[in-house]
């Protein structure tokens, strides 16, 4: 009786000096961490929207939507930048794509996060291969293929030995601009 | 003086003689995964460091009121709460390195090293030597990872810690990038270092072989020393 007492007694006073000095701590980071999500955003976004200016939340869209903007008071609207995850070889690939404003061109393209196989999927990260869907019109969907791209058919290049990898990236936007395509449409987002 | 003499050596031990990772092949999953460069193993060496340190210094401080039985959780709870600290700490002030070792901070919590040190020698020791325990230990795994994470980072992809040290004309060995990289250069590290341990310990036998020949070879020395 007695051993189990201080068992419980010690269990229970290091417990609770461990979550109030966690939960100090935790205040303290909280909006650091927050702050450096918000910063992350807003690179991609820029980057994948190197002509915009200022940026916006879409709240309506029941997924992340940034709406970006020619100049700093939100006036003229030039496109969208979207996140977006999906699949990839092993694990999960997150990209920043930015579509103009008739949802038909993409403008930019950034991967965010990937565990593809470094020196072979990790090249879908690189500038060669994430060029190739800077100005290409998504008309309706994107294409890839092995030889060489036709961008008339809106197709990419696959990467050689990363074609798994390449495939992915492809079929995540083309979800995105469904997504974004059925969003706008259905007047969500304007 | 051999209470200095004991304290140094508390320290020094972890450096080489019971390095955890070359001798006592301790924390192997931090150690294998998060070594593709120098500065990962170095961010990773230097959370865990703070994570021991503080961890031993606790629980060398209330070691006597822990009731045995609920010991190894009162030990957990205390890691944890370091480990956690360090996680939010790095989210907030070093987004990029804590994106880098991914899930392999909040794994601290469960590397044997700390939880193995604790057992073995807070919870028997003073704060002072537990300390210096836990700093010994923490500069051996720093040492063994920065020597990991250097060689694959200098054959996978021709940099030391963000500066190119090979030519372009190298090219880089991905597989030192990929975990097999890993198992080999931990391999063929540990084995460079038992064999050079091996052969001085020969050589040190023969040197005492060699003395006692030489000694025997002379008795009228000896015997007129007697």
């Amino acid at each position: 009786m007695n051993t189990i007492v201080k068992m419980l007694i010690t269990l229970t006073i290091v417990g609770v000096i461990s979550g109030g000095l966690l939960s100090q701590i935790s205040n303290w980071a909280e909006p650091k961490i927050e702050m450096n999500r918000k910063l992350e955003t807003e690179r991609a976004i820029f980057l994948v929207q190197p002509e915009a200016k200022s940026y916006l939340k879409i709240e309506e869209a029941d997924f992340e939507l940034y709406q970006v903007f020619k100049d700093e008071n939100k006036s003229e609207s030039i496109g969208y930048a979207l996140p977006f995850e999906g699949n990839g070889f092993q694990g999960k690939i997150r990209l920043m794509v930015g579509v103009n404003v008739d949802l038909q061109q993409l403008v930019g393209l950034e991967v965010l996060e990937q565990v593809e196989t470094p020196g072979l999927g990790t090249k879908v990260t690189e500038k060669p291969f994430t060029n190739q869907f800077i100005g290409l019109t998504a008309n309706p969907i994107v294409n890839w293929t092995k030889a060489e791209a036709n961008k008339d058919k809106s197709e990419i290049q696959t990467i050689t030995g990363a074609t798994i990898s390449s495939k992915a990236i492809v079929v995540i936007i083309n979800d995105g601009l469904s997504k974004l395509r059925s969003t706008v449409e259905n007047g969500e987002a304007k | 003086m051999s209470k200095n003499v004991s304290a140094v050596k508390d320290f020094t031990k972890g450096l080489w003689e019971q390095n955890a990772v070359f001798k006592q092949v301790l924390g192997m999953c931090p150690t294998l995964a998060v070594t593709v460069s120098a500065i990962n193993g170095i961010a990773m060496a230097l959370a865990t460091t703070f994570v021991l340190v503080f961890s031993s210094m606790i629980i060398s401080l209330i070691r006597k009121l822990i009731p045995t039985q609920v010991r190894i959780a009162s030990y957990i709870l205390i890691i944890a709460t370091f480990v956690t600290i360090v996680d939010l700490v790095m989210k907030a002030l070093f987004p990029e390195l804590s994106k880098a070792l991914g899930p392999y901070i909040p794994l601290i919590v469960v590397n044997c090293l700390i939880l193995g040190r604790q057992e073995a020698f807070s919870s028997k020791n003073g704060v002072f030597r537990s300390v210096l325990d836990a700093l010994g230990m923490g500069a051996g795994f720093l040492l063994a990872l920065f020597m990991l994470g250097g060689v694959r980072e200098i054959l996978g992809s021709r940099t030391l810690l963000g500066f190119q040290v090979l030519p372009n004309l190298y090219e880089p060995w991905l597989v030192m990038i990929l975990p097999a990289g890993a198992f080999l250069t931990l391999g063929l590290l540990m084995a460079y270092f038992n064999n050079r341990e091996i052969n001085k310990k020969t050589k040190q036998r023969e040197a005492i072989l060699q003395k006692h020949l030489s000694s025997k070879q002379s008795p009228a020395v000896e015997g007129g020393e007697a």
